[in-house]
Formats: C-alpha cells, sequence, structure tokens
C-alpha cells in the first residue's frame, strides 16, 4: 500500500501542477465567455425581438433595424459621429506628432512640459466637459471675457448653436486626449535607432527629408496604435456628451452612445437600443479585429 | 557632452529652436488653462465670477465652496454634498484594482510562460474584449445585477470593474513578461518550484513598473467611469455621476464655483496619482506596453 501510496502521489503532484496554471486562468475565462460573448450574444438577441421597456423574447426579425435606420434621431448620430471620429482622430494625431517631435529636440525643460501635456488623460470627461462646458459659454466664458478685455465684436458661441456644437465636443476632446497621443509617438521616435538618421544625414538629407522619408514612415505602429485607441474611444465617447452638452442644442451632438442610452433606458424602446449597440461594436470590430489579428501574429 | 543620446540626430539652428519653444510652451498653456480656471473661479464668491472676469485672480478669496461641494451642496433631493459619493468611490475603486490587477499579472504569466494550445486565441478574444463599446452589455449586465441581487451597490459596480478590467490588465503583464527568459522558468522548474513558487520569487519581484502602470491605468479608467456608474449604481453612484447630477441640477442659481469644486474634487485622486507615479507610466509605456 505504502509503496502505491508514495508512486501515486508524486503523479497527483505533477498533474496538478499541469492543471494548475488553466485552474487560476479559468475564473478569468469564464467572466470573459459570460460578461463579454455571452452577453454580446444576449444583446444581438435582444435586437430581433420587440422589447420595450423590459427584455422580450418575441421575433420580429431586422424590424428594430428597420426602424433604427428609419429614424432621424440615428442617422444624426451615425453623422455626428463621422464628424467627430475623424476630427478628433486627425487633430490629435497631428498635435501628438508635432508635439512630440519637438519634445524629442533636447528640449530644456522636458520633464516640466510632458506632465503639463499628459495630465488631461488622468482628469475623467465629466470634469473635462464640465470645465470645457463653462469656458465655451458665450454669457460667462471666453467671449465674456474677451467683451471684458475691450474686443467687443468677439463671438464664441459654438456651444450653443446647432452647426456648430459637435466642434466643440472636438475641441474638449482633442484637449483630453492629444497629450497621451503624444507619449505614444515619443515612445515610438525614442525607439529609432539613432545611427541610421546620421547616416543619412551625412547622404545630405535636410531635417525635413530625415523625418517625411524616415522617422516618420518607421512611426507606422505607432500610428496604428493611436488610430486604434482614438477610434475606438470615439465610437464609446458617452461621458463628454452629457457633461458637456448633454446630446443638444436639439439633437446637435447626439452620438451612437446617447442615442442608445436614451432609447434603451429612457425611451423604453429596448429592441432598437440594442440594434443600436449591435451596430457600435460592428464599428469597433472592424477597426479592431484587423489590429488584434496582426498583432498577434506578428508576435508568433 | 556624450554624443549618443537618446535624443535624434537632428541638428536645429537658433530660429528653429525659439520656434520649437514657443509652440511647445503655447500647447503648455493650452492645457493647463482649463485647470487654471477652475482652480481660480473654485475660490471666488459667486457674484465675482458672474459678474466678473473669469481670468482674473479672486479678490476676496474663500473655501466656501469647497465646503459646500465636500459636505452640504444639495446632490438630488439630499443635501449632502459630494462626500458620501467621494466614500463610495473609493470603496468601488480599491477592491477593484487590486483584484483585476491579481488576476491580469497571474493571467499574463500564464498566457506566456505556461503555454497550451489555443492561448493565443483566448488571449485574442481578451484583448477584443478592451476594446468593446460598453452599450453592448448595458442591458444584460442590469439584469444580471439584478438576478445576483447587486443592483444598486457597491460589490456590484466592484463586479463590473473587475470583470472589464480583467482585459487590460492581462494586455499589459503579458506583454511585458513576453521579455522575461523563459529559460529562467524551465530552471525553476527543473530545480523542483512549484507554478506558485515560480509566480512569487520569479515574475513577482520583477513586475515593479508594469505593476505601477497596470494600477494606474486600472485607477484612472475605474475612478472616472460613468457609464456604469450611471447605469447601475442607483442611489449609490459613484463621484462622477454626483458630480454631473450637481452640475446638471436645474433648481435654484447656478453655483459655477461650487461645481469647479467639485469638479476639482472628482479629478484629484487621479491627478495625485499620476503626479505621484505618472512618471513610471510614461516609463512603463515606453518600455513597450503599448506598442510603438
Amino acid at each position: 500500500m505504502a509503496s502505491v501510496h508514495s508512486t501515486a502521489e508524486p503523479d497527483f503532484r505533477t498533474k496538478l501542477q499541469d492543471w494548475l496554471p488553466k485552474l487560476v486562468l479559468s475564473p478569468s475565462v469564464a467572466a470573459m465567455v459570460v460578461f463579454v460573448y455571452g452577453f454580446i450574444v444576449y444583446t444581438i438577441y435582444l435586437s430581433f425581438t420587440d422589447s420595450k421597456m423590459l427584455p422580450s423574447y418575441d421575433w420580429v426579425g431586422f424590424k428594430n433595424y428597420a426602424t433604427l435606420f428609419g429614424l432621424s434621431a440615428w442617422s444624426t448620430a451615425l453623422v455626428n459621429l463621422a464628424v467627430f471620429a475623424s476630427l478628433y482622430i486627425v487633430i490629435c494625431m497631428a498635435i501628438g506628432l508635432l508635439l512630440a517631435i519637438f519634445l524629442d529636440q533636447k528640449i530644456r525643460g522636458e520633464s516640466v512640459l510632458r506632465p503639463i501635456y499628459l495630465y488631461p488623460m488622468a482628469l475623467s470627461f465629466i470634469v473635462t466637459g464640465t470645465a470645457w462646458k463653462w469656458f465655451l459659454d458665450p454669457g460667462i466664458g471666453l467671449e465674456h471675457t474677451m467683451h471684458l478685455w475691450g474686443w467687443e465684436s468677439f463671438k464664441f458661441g459654438w456651444i450653443k448653436d446647432r452647426n456648430m456644437a459637435i466642434y466643440t465636443l472636438v475641441i474638449a476632446a482633442v484637449w483630453q486626449s492629444s497629450g497621451f497621443v503624444m507619449a505614444m509617438f515619443l515612445a515610438g521616435l525614442r525607439g529609432i535607432d539613432n545611427e541610421m538618421l546620421k547616416a543619412a544625414q551625412i547622404d545630405g538629407a535636410s531635417n525635413w527629408q530625415l523625418y517625411r522619408r524616415i522617422v516618420i514612415p518607421l512611426l507606422r505602429p505607432a500610428f496604428m496604435s493611436a488610430f486604434v485607441i482614438l477610434a475606438h474611444l470615439a465610437i464609446k465617447s458617452y461621458d463628454l456628451v452629457i457633461a458637456l452638452t448633454g446630446g443638444g442644442p436639439g439633437r446637435a451632438t447626439e452620438l451612437p452612445a446617447t442615442f442608445m442610452y436614451s432609447y434603451t433606458f429612457t425611451r423604453n424602446q429596448m429592441g432598437v437600443g440594442a440594434a443600436s449597440a449591435v451596430i457600435m461594436l460592428m464599428g469597433v470590430a472592424a477597426v479592431m479585429v484587423p489590429y488584434i489579428y496582426s498583432e498577434l501574429k506578428e508576435k508568433k | 557632452m556624450a554624443v549618443a543620446t537618446q535624443d535624434t540626430a537632428v541638428r536645429t539652428g537658433r530660429i528653429t529652436r525659439t520656434f520649437i519653444y514657443v509652440v511647445l510652451i503655447f500647447f503648455a498653456c493650452f492645457y493647463l488653462l482649463p485647470f487654471f480656471i477652475m482652480v481660480v473661479n473654485s475660490l471666488k464668491p459667486l457674484p465675482e465670477i458672474t459678474g466678473g472676469n473669469m481670468m482674473a485672480l479672486p479678490k476676496e478669496p474663500t473655501i466656501a465652496p469647497w465646503l459646500s461641494a465636500w459636505s452640504t451642496a444639495q446632490i438630488g433631493v439630499e443635501a449632502t454634498g459630494l462626500k458620501p459619493y467621494f466614500l463610495n468611490s473609493i470603496l468601488m475603486v480599491v477592491p477593484a484594482v487590486a483584484i483585476s490587477t491579481v488576476l491580469g499579472a497571474l493571467n499574463g504569466y500564464i498566457l506566456t510562460k505556461w503555454r497550451f494550445r489555443g492561448d493565443t486565441i483566448l488571449f485574442g478574444l481578451m484583448l477584443f474584449s478592451c476594446f468593446i463599446p460598453f452599450q453592448i452589455v448595458l442591458i444584460p449586465m442590469a439584469r444580471i445585477l439584478g438576478i445576483l441581487g447587486l443592483a444598486s451597490t457597491i460589490p456590484g459596480l466592484i463586479l463590473v470593474h473587475v470583470v472589464y478590467g480583467i482585459g487590460f490588465a492581462t494586455l499589459y503583464f503579458r506583454n511585458y513578461y513576453a521579455a522575461v527568459p523563459t529559460e529562467l522558468v524551465r530552471s525553476a522548474q527543473i530545480d523542483g518550484a512549484g507554478f506558485f513558487q515560480i509566480f512569487w520569487r520569479i515574475m513577482l519581484p520583477l513586475s515593479g513598473p508594469i505593476t505601477i502602470v497596470c494600477i494606474i491605468w486600472q485607477f484612472t479608467n475605474i475612478w472616472n467611469d460613468f457609464l456604469f456608474g450611471a447605469s447601475f449604481a442607483g442611489s449609490n453612484p459613484p463621484m462622477t455621476v454626483a458630480l454631473n447630477n450637481l452640475v446638471q441640477s436645474s433648481t435654484g442659481v447656478k453655483e459655477y464655483n461650487v461645481h469647479f469644486a467639485g469638479a476639482i474634487l472628482a479629478a484629484l485622486p487621479t491627478l495625485l496619482v499620476y503626479i505621484v507615479a505618472g512618471r513610471y507610466f510614461v516609463r512603463g509605456l515606453m518600455a513597450g506596453s503599448v506598442k510603438g
């Protein structure tokens, strides 16, 4: 008996050691399967039912999607998202790249400037929105201040203007995220081999050529990462709209995220809300899946 | 002067350099301006704001708005100030950050050092889960929290943040541990060290920088979250939701100075974390936790 026991025990121990990693990983995997992918399936299912205030399981096919794309509020939200996302991404990248390149020129006080550029990303969009809402308010903010300073004709009422309000979202969002993009580009720049640049210089390349022909192409991965992160942030944008404009004036700053919330929880049209969430997910997937696929493939 | 620096080899003339400094300082002002305005105006009595200049320093500085924001301002129906909501946020953020970071470290360790069939696909699925728009999980999450009896509770919010925080935590640790030589783990195994011993004795002592990055990231995200708080917290909302209620409340005179004091209170913990540990965050980013 004793001998059987002594040979069985290490067996059990090795087996345990084999299983331990999977055992430790399993709660996370279970959480992901249920709370992420299970929930996604559930929401997709709801988008095909006539759920109103509460989930219902009566299948209605693509009716909610037809309703959704027939709603002018949804088209407004999509157009707004397109305007907001493209400006937000382009401006953040432009400012981020500019600051990163400039900061990379052996700048005195880099250690002071860098945290100043980065701190907005530590703030919540609710705080950012509160600050900018006030700053942009013509009655007490920038416009008022300019008048007090003697520039009587100065006008800046975008936040109250249906046609311009969406751009105030861009201003606040760029303020919040461009420093983070700067950090990503700076990390990319610091990873570039100096010798290569020196060689190009010896060959007579000007600074401009150096950046345009060598440095910026080498930053491709940083551009990709920045694009992916900014694009998914843009699609998810919710807090900033709530804090800054509340979706208004009218529907001027409605985005898919605010649309989804109001249709699901305040207008009792859960089916339509679920459908809009599915479209949002498809938007994010269109950006993320190819990126993740190439990342994982490359690492093997 | 050392020739080899980490900066690029570009040489710039005097005019260019002046231009660079002007641009850099201009942007520094742009980033600082809103915060400057918030601080300055949170120290003014209300008439000085509505009638005055937002850029002016307070003539009669007062901390009354801060006291009001903290303990007496009307939020929702009660005049409790932001204090109870601040506590809600603390009670939510500390366990959520701790649990998600520990799980992330273990997952990262397993996915790099105890590889198995399909681990890359699993990681890919986990990675994608970081980026889903949370609108897609709002409806079922509300149902599940109701069924579990966790709706409108802090533990409910902790659960939500842990579940959706695991992905990023795993991503950080996995990318970091990928650079730790696997031979180290192999030789420890040959010496008879088990799964947890290797983690405890070898991986953990190496994990300082990435743990800081992960904690800052999770802390900032969870503290700043609004969507989950607004959707699931009911009468126990975190700080961000309470601040929004305070600012958006339509009753009475808009007390801008109190709003600003409240906004700074809501920003303070993440700013503090950032000021104390932000350097390590940037260093961690540069060490490759974000590919660039």
